[in-house]
């Protein structure tokens, strides 16, 4: 290269610190609850006290009256507004489908349901009026346990729902062949295990504004949303029939959601409502306690596992049966999630010849359920990596042996498991396996352990392994739509990337954030491949005015969906600022050398254009080529041609103690395979949120109802989030094996920590109480429920 | 988290706070507000009024010179940062370096602590095991009540209605003396599932010559173990009398159970952790 082009200086692969942070950390962001408008007024929501009753008489007239209340409504003056629709059925089966009502109408059927809503000038009048409000109820009897509501005889949620089910799916090699492999197998166990029902917790609850303009006929949702252009559209068209046109959504900084606010929820198109009907901007946010009982919830999945393997450890047969407990109506994509995603993900790591899962979603007097950070994967991962460690147990086979002499081996991809699952994409297992052994100084914790063993020591010694893949980057429009997997729409994203006369440049991605950093990770990729400053990009997002279609941030599939739109618009831009260089240059287009923001005729390093000469140029339009248009930009709809499978092994080292059953965690090592990663201290940190979560539900969380349907984890001071004095110290590393589904050969690293880390705490766990019997223990593991194992042995 | 429309006042003297009690029976005192607040957001609490004793001077300090005395308004954070505090009764900064959070221990008080008589405090059953006492004042004047007088119940003391706590004492503990906190923290709330405060002083003759033990969280208030108390008296403290005060320490409570620990657990754990506090507390003499 000659010597007036200077070296790039690279920014994909830097920890760069991230641009969002400054606002952030100053007070300076714009969350729900800042926004401001003029004549605001504040909804409250009247809300179930029990989970399951006929509503026999609603009596709004002592709130009517009250201080500050300009309006009182019930699920009567709503009814002729649709029900909010399921976006993602179960693909092949009957989905006996009930959906949430923006207001309960006649019945509830969980604690928390809204029945009335309150708008008053100032929050504390809507609160202190819901006191006003008298309701009536014949209560039913509710039931919680999906082994429970599956029974004949227990309580019947919804008429088109027998028995509470919502779908019976299944996947894979028929239930016949299955039995019939696992009859024959050398070694052969079962055990029934629980994935318990968690609540996300995002730090900022959800919450809506809605604003209704009577001169323009336009309404604008401001909303806590992974998912805007969607909100928008299934507000407009499937809620309350507005032309999409006349509807913008705005998600303002989101103070995450873990999947929580993917989806669409009453107050969204009530608030639309609301200000519609009274002629205020009408603001909804719930409170902590809300979000609890009525935001959506994770997991909670009960599964009976049948594995079959050889006496040396080789599995042949696995046989999942799963009840998912989606709770009191059908989310947004709740069927979904049980099945494409966690169905045809069991095999995980595996070459196993003969599966079968068999999926029924059932209706409980509970929270609904939908994608948790992770989505079906963790609650896969958690099936198949407890199911390694029983292979163990009975076969006497090292664990880390056991998952090493199943692995898919790297010449097998793209590998088919056989379940329906697209072909993973690449993947080395081994290398990371044995890079977090390395770490995690396996050999000598087993020989520790012995001794500690021998020793008859307070302090247990248990280490888990667990490896995992899982998919991102969801999904091809055609194998996830409607004929595919059932999917309501598309799963592509766009981008728009403009290069102003002052070469300054704009991109404008239908992907957002919610917390993750799109805006710097975006940028690095700009910034390089158009080789224009870092500081000269500016990522818009989160607005559907203003921002090309996207169906959201979830399913780690931001960077690997929406940043190759990004980056094959910022290839169109280079194009055509070739095509404009070579008519500046008066040379041939196919002469045009681009690198680093500069173009020259190849050989003539010495007269360069760069991207600020052709942007100037493009818009001043005073001397184009024959045909072309003025401007610099280009947009991208892209659909990726498959998702892609991230991988690692994680390994987790605890200490029990044998007085009190109290578990911590001593060593904590990931091994983590994402591909090409743009920001290392992104991903990390990815990693060290999505353990943490993952050990969360390994140790502390776990949604408790009552019988009778009260949630009695109904705020922070009962449901345990960990703080940072509850976690340890992650030692990360990282194997790359990169994809060619995407040019950037990245693979997504939104979720895999909490994928990964959940088995590996669960295996150390049980690891530490084997000697003393214990073969499974369901989370979460508290003190006393370790104890108690520790007690009785075989739990 | 709205709660119900209060008055708020600020009186300058602990005269005028008891007065305004008097005067409305539903009435709060206002201290740290970190149990108060929470509860009037719930609207599991709606007071008329809240007292805020943050304008009266006086209150709050610590004198560690002969008998402690320490101002009602005391934070946990004074308490926990006190240098000459950790000399002579290491186990109050222990124990509140361990209330809460950071931003809880800024703001809640140990008067407020002891006035507030939550089931599963730490300071409860630290002020039981130190022996301390209270000074209080009212509408009628003032008076002290003892530690073994103060606690009557789930959320209730021996507290008139218009009393107010104003300061805390602690007789200064013999030499020979050892104390110890020990705590099982819930993941959740981060309050005691189980505390034991273990305060014991030997003799010259090396035998106990006193012992109090006082068990927090698993109670409906803070109690003392008298059975292991007395267990101990006259004896050495070893591993065999500690093991066997462990044993008897849950005999004769009346313990709560609820979803993450059962009465039979925390019951198993009254045991552990006196153990535990007695231990240190033989090692810290």
């Amino acid at each position: 290269m000659a010597a007036t082009i200077e070296a790039p200086e690279l920014l994909v692969g830097q920890p760069i610190r991230r641009r969002e942070d400054p606002k952030l950390m100053t007070g300076s962001g714009n969350f729900l609850d800042d926004i401001r408008l003029p004549g605001m007024s504040y909804a409250a929501i009247l809300r179930s006290p029990v989970a399951h009753a006929r509503i026999t008489s609603i009596d709004t007239t002592k709130a009517r009256n009250m201080p500050g209340v300009i309006g009182v409504f019930t699920g009567e003056d709503l009814a002729d507004v649709n029900p909010l629709p399921c976006a993602w059925q179960a693909a092949g089966v009957e989905n006996n489908v009930a959906t949430p009502r923006l207001l309960a109408l006649g019945e509830v059927r969980q604690v928390g349901d809204p029945i009335a809503v309150v708008v008053a000038e100032s929050v504390y009048q809507a609160n202190d009026a819901l006191e006003g409000i008298e309701v009536d109820f014949e209560e039913l009897q509710a039931v919680v346990d999906s082994r429970e509501a599956v029974k004949p005889g227990a309580p019947q949620l919804h008429e088109n729902a027998p028995n509470n089910i919502v779908m019976h799916w299944t996947c894979g090699a028929d239930a016949e062949t299955v039995d019939k492999a696992l009859a024959g197998a050398e070694v052969r166990v079962s055990q029934s295990v629980a994935n318990q029902r968690l609540i996300p917790t995002a730090m900022e609850p959800r919450g809506s504004v809605g604003l209704y303009e009577p001169a323009t006929q336009e309404y604008t949702l401001w909303a806590t949303s992974q998912a805007p252009h969607v909100h928008k559209l299934v507000v407009a068209a499937f809620v309350l029939g507005i032309p999409e046109q006349k509807i913008r959504v705005i998600a303002p900084d989101v103070g995450g959601g873990f999947g929580s606010k993917i989806f669409v929820y009453f107050d969204m198109p009530l608030v639309l409502w609301l200000s519609k009907a009274l002629g205020r901007p009408v603001k909804f946010f719930e409170d902590r306690t809300e979000n609890y009982l009525h935001t959506t919830h994770g997991r909670d999945h009960h599964t009976d596992i049948e594995i079959g393997a050889t006496k040396d450890g080789k599995i042949t047969a696995l046989k999942v049966s799963t009840l998912a407990n989606l709770g009191a109506y059908l989310s947004t994509v709740a069927p979904g999630v049980a099945t494409t995603l966690y169905g045809r993900m069991v095999a995980g790591c595996y070459k196993i010849p003969n599966i079968h899962v068999d999926v029924k979603g059932v209706y409980t007097n509970t929270a609904m359920v939908d994608a948790y950070r992770g989505a079906g994967r963790p609650e896969a991962t958690f099936v198949i990596e407890r199911a390694c460690d029983l292979v163990a147990d009975a076969t006497g086979v090292d664990p880390a042996e056991v998952r090493r002499r199943n692995f898919i081996q790297p010449a097998d991809f793209p590998y088919d498991t056989g379940i329906g699952m697209l072909p993973y994409d690449s993947g080395n297992y081994v290398p990371a396996l044995d890079l977090a052994l390395q770490h995690a100084g396996y050999a000598s914790l087993l020989e520790q352990q012995a001794a500690r063993r021998a020793n008859g020591g307070r302090k247990l010694l248990g280490i888990g392994v667990s490896s995992y893949v899982e998919v991102c980057g969801i999904a091809p429009s055609k194998w996830i739509g409607l004929s595919g997997e059932g999917w309501g729409a598309g799963l592509w994203e766009s981008a728009d990337v403009r290069v102003y006369l002052t070469g300054k440049v704009s991109v404008t991605s239908g992907s957002l954030p919610h917390g993750q950093g799109h805006e710097t990770t975006f940028a690095q990729i700009v910034a390089d491949r158009l080789g224009v400053p870092y500081d000269d990009i500016e990522i818009e997002h989160s607005d559907t005015k203003g921002t090309p279609f996207g169906f959201g941030s979830y399913g780690s599939r931001s960077l690997t969906v929406g940043g190759t739109a990004i980056y094959k618009s910022v290839d169109k831009v280079v194009e055509k600022a070739k095509l404009l260089a070579a008519h500046m240059l008066e040379a041939a287009p196919e002469d045009i050398v681009y690198e680093n923001g500069k173009a020259w005729v190849k050989g003539s390093p010495d007269a360069v254009k760069t991207i600020q000469d052709i942007a100037l140029q493009a818009h001043v339009a005073y001397d184009l080529p024959s045909g072309m248009e003025p401007g610099l930009e280009a947009v991208t709809y892209y659909d990726p041609p498959n998702c892609t499978f991230p991988f690692g092994t994680h390994v987790c080292v605890v200490e029990v103690d044998r007085d009190t059953g109290n578990v911590e965690i001593i060593k904590y090592v990931g091994v983590d395979d994402v591909g090409n990663v743009i920001n290392p201290m992104i991903v990390d940190g990815q990693f060290h949120g999505g353990i943490a979560q993952g050990i969360a539900q390994a140790l502390y969380e776990g949604a408790v109802y009552a019988d009778n349907g009260e949630l009695i984890t109904a705020t922070m001071n009962d449901y345990a989030i960990p703080k940072a004095s509850m976690l340890p110290t992650y030692e990360l590393d990282r194997t790359v094996t990169t994809t060619d589904v995407n040019p950037m050969g990245a693979k997504g690293a939104g979720e895999a920590g909490t994928i990964g880390s959940t088995p590996a705490v669960a295996n150390a766990v049980v690891d530490a109480l084997s000697h003393l019997g214990v073969k499974h223990l369901d989370m979460p593991y508290t003190p006393e429920r370790v104890w108690r194992a520790m007690q009785n042995g075989n739990a | 988290m709205f709660p119900n429309q209060f008055e708020y006042q600020r009186p300058d003297s602990v005269q005028a706070a008891a007065g305004l009690l008097a005067a409305d029976p539903d009435a709060k005192l206002l201290a740290g507000g970190h149990s108060l607040i929470p509860a009037m957001k719930l609207r599991l609490a709606s007071p008329s009024s809240l007292v805020d004793l943050g304008g009266i001077e006086g209150l709050v300090g610590i004198d560690a010179a002969g008998t402690i005395a320490i101002g009602a308004m005391t934070t946990y954070a004074m308490l926990r940062d006190s240098r000459e505090l950790s000399r002579v009764l290491p186990m109050v900064t222990d124990a509140a370096d361990n209330v809460g959070d950071p931003a809880v221990q800024a703001r809640g008080t140990l008067g407020g602590a002891l006035a507030h008589s939550d089931p599963a405090a730490d300071f409860t059953a630290i002020f039981l095991a130190l022996n301390g006492s209270v000074d209080v004042t009212g509408t009628n004047g003032t008076r002290t009540i003892g530690a073994d007088d103060l606690f009557v119940d789930l959320f209730t003391t021996a507290l008139q209605p218009d009393e107010i706590i104003t300061s805390v004492s602690f007789p200064a503990p013999d030499s020979g003396t050892g104390m110890a906190y020990e705590k099982f923290r819930h993941p959740a709330s981060g309050y005691a599932v189980v505390g034991v405060a273990a305060v014991v002083t030997t003799g010259s003759d090396g035998n106990v010559a006193s012992a109090r033990i006082a068990i927090t969280g698993a109670p409906s208030k803070a109690t003392r173990a008298s059975e292991s108390e007395q267990l101990l008296q006259g004896k050495k403290l070893n591993d065999e009398s500690i093991a066997a005060a462990a044993a008897a320490a849950a005999n004769g409570l009346d313990i709560n159970g609820d979803h993450f620990a059962s009465e039979e657990y925390r019951r198993h754990l009254v045991g552990v952790l006196t153990g535990r506090a007695l231990t240190r507390a033989a090692a810290g003499m």
